[in-house]
């Protein structure tokens, strides 16, 4: 018998991508997708079921699905996409009814994955080059959104200690980049009149991930059942100078004090900084990618590679325009597709 | 459900195996600097090496005892005494070592460094990494490299001039615990001159705590040159001893390791420093000429 799985945030960039990799894996028997909004990527076999912000439907779907695992993508790591209160709902309220759900009397669930970020660790002066997925962080959290990830963590700890026969496995990943995802980083580099925002006299060393190995992860972690917390992140760290310049950007300086008044500007631009963007423009941060290598994982790109292979996507779309295709996910349509009688089923894979 | 039995069943009798893995290799990716993890760029050093050199060569007119005590490969943990208010000894001791020898040296300094603009950037490409016990541990233990430390800290740079050559309290002994964990000999050496070079002749207590640094020093360089004193060192004559590396027979990758075997080891490391400063000292018959 295959794997049922149920899939937060199927609306989102990461919930849509990982059900499609998924749908090619014939392992994979169900799969069910929950968001507060339809799914921006056709899906073949995904089930779509709508919930509010809190998931308070969960332990329904749940129970009626008799899922055994849930990937749980939906954690919100930009604060710019949204106001505090939501981000709050969706990441600390969200992941309480989610393992409330996981946990209660007779649930089927055997594993949890989570999408966490290495936002978790800061980004401060006092920090190492590198952090373990045991390293503490040097300062305390000062921004929502690392606020709302540490609880979330917290929870989730308190989950696998209660329910030692789920395996409950925690991927903090580095900053995206990749041919499609958008992000605070991605739109930095994209500027309108080549230019990208610095910060003056600091040339930090990030680090990144393409997006490729960001499903390709997830898929492993659930394949593969390992439990614990792993870092997800491309080897090496590149200078901020250099991802500008390989992108073909110019940078231009934001002055070192006073910068989260001298960036507010930028907003007209529809260019947002947030605070712990400004603080990574500082200090950069490397997340240890080891742990998962050892568990088997191996990864198709570097951190240079990420960046690589979003510059190439960027100077596609610079030729050619934005050819991605636009999908509207119409109810009636899917449910015909996947449950007519009259469809005619192709294995897919 | 149907649709997943008909998958699985369907699966062996494929013509294409569904390629999965097989697509993990490793996509190879151009850098265009060669900044490495730490920050430190090769290209940057070099270009500092040759314009510090003459400083090296014709102003401290530095002079090594005992280089071939640093090992070619392999790891080792520096440890020098401090001083002067902009310190003198870290560049001195990192160009010889580079020079000479041919291989990086890492050199350890306060986190603080980090947070100052331009001085944070240009400091890290040229070496400089955040003496943090993870960074030393993965620069000793997995890279086997050398790197530098000043035990004593912002204690001996803030000295005054009267106290030059007294070594200051060697931490809490933090660097022998990280050599020890990390399996590298610790390679004590000691630096005559530099204390002369920028010498502290009064510090303002009250202006350090309101900038939030260490201290704020008022150098002789200052009283002569004015501002440009905090760029201009005297012209004292650097000599540098290399002592005997100190190999500790216990095991490396420990939790942790028993704090008074900590605590003698680094004492007995400053105390032959100590003595080693003392017996240079006599015998050195100018400041300026050695």
């Amino acid at each position: 018998m295959g794997r049922r799985v149920l899939i937060t945030g199927l609306g989102t960039f990461w919930g849509g991508r990982v059900a499609k990799a998924l749908e090619a894996d014939p392992d994979v028997e169900v799969i069910v997708g929950v968001d507060t909004q339809a799914p921006k990527i056709r899906l073949e076999r995904t089930e779509f079921v709508r919930a509010d912000q809190s998931y308070s439907i969960l332990a329904r779907i749940v129970k009626a699905t008799q899922v055994d695992t849930i990937l749980h993508t939906f954690l919100v790591v930009d604060s710019t996409r949204m106001s505090g209160r939501s981000l709050h709902e969706i990441n600390v309220i969200g992941t309480m009814n989610l393992l409330a759900a996981a946990g209660g009397a007779g649930s089927t669930v055997r594993q949890v994955v989570v999408k966490s970020s290495t936002l978790v660790y800061g980004s401060n002066y006092q920090d190492p080059v590198w952090f373990r997925e045991e390293t503490p962080r040097t300062r305390a959290p000062r921004t929502r959104v690392e606020r709302s990830l540490l609880e979330v963590e917290d929870y989730l700890r308190d989950f696998a200690e209660d329910n030692p026969h789920v395996t409950v496995t925690l991927m903090r990943f580095s900053n995206v980049l990749g041919t499609d995802i958008v992000t605070p980083i991605s739109k930095a580099l994209q500027l309108p009149g080549g230019l990208t925002p610095c910060i003056l006299g600091f040339d930090p060393r990030l680090q990144f991930l393409e997006e490729d190995d960001v499903v390709r992860s997830i898929e492993f972690t659930m394949r593969e059942q390992v439990p614990g917390i792993y870092n997800v992140a491309g080897d090496g760290l590149l200078p901020w100078s250099e991802v500008a310049h390989v992108c073909g950007r110019r940078l231009i300086a934001m002055p070192p004090v006073l910068t989260g008044a001298a960036v507010r500007p930028l907003e007209w631009a529809r260019m947002e900084l947030p605070p712990e963007l400004l603080d990574l423009l500082r200090y950069g941060r490397g997340a240890d990618n080891r742990r998962l290598k050892r568990a088997g994982f191996r990864y198709r790109y570097t951190s240079a590679g990420a960046v690589e292979s979003f510059a190439e996507a960027s100077r596609l779309r610079a030729t050619v325009g934005d050819s991605r295709p636009t999908y509207k996910y119409e109810s009636d349509v899917e449910a015909f597709f996947r449950h007519s009688p009259a469809v005619v089923r192709q294995p897919t894979g | 459900m149907a649709t997943g039995d008909r998958i699985t069943q369907l699966r062996p009798g494929a013509l294409v195996p569904v390629p999965r893995d097989a697509a993990d290799e490793p996509l190879a990716a151009q850098r265009l600097s060669d900044v490495d993890e730490w920050g430190r760029s090769e290209h940057a050093r070099a270009l500092t090496r040759r314009l510090y050199d003459p400083m090296y060569r014709y102003w401290f007119r530095v002079e090594w005892d005992g280089m071939e005590k640093i090992p070619d490969v392999g790891g080792a943990l520096l440890v020098s005494n401090h001083a002067g208010a902009i310190p003198s000894d870290a560049p001195a001791i990192m160009h010889g070592i580079e020079t000479e020898l041919g291989r990086p040296v890492y050199g350890l300094a306060e986190h603080l460094f980090k947070a100052v603009p331009i001085v944070g950037t240009a400091w890290a490409r040229n070496g400089g990494v955040a003496a943090h016990p993870e960074n030393a541990y993965r620069l000793l233990r997995e890279q086997q490299q050398l790197a530098l430390v000043f035990p004593e800290g912002t204690k001996a740079t803030g000295k005054l001039y009267k106290d030059r050559y007294q070594l200051r309290r060697f931490g809490r002994g933090g660097f022998v615990e990280i050599a020890m964990r990390s399996g590298v000999p610790v390679i004590p050496i000691v630096v005559m001159g530099a204390e002369e070079s920028m010498p502290i002749v009064a510090r303002s207590n009250s202006l350090a705590k309101l900038l939030n640094v260490p201290y704020v020093p008022i150098t002789a360089n200052m009283l002569l040159f004015g501002p440009l004193g905090a760029l201009l060192y005297f012209p004292s004559k650097f000599r540098i001893k290399v002592l005997d590396p100190v190999h500790f027979d216990v095991p490396s990758d420990q939790e942790r390791y028993s704090r008074s075997r900590v605590m003698d080891e680094a004492e007995s490391i400053r105390v032959r420093m100590q003595e080693t400063l003392y017996d240079m000292l006599r015998n050195r018959k100018s400041i300026w000429f050695g």
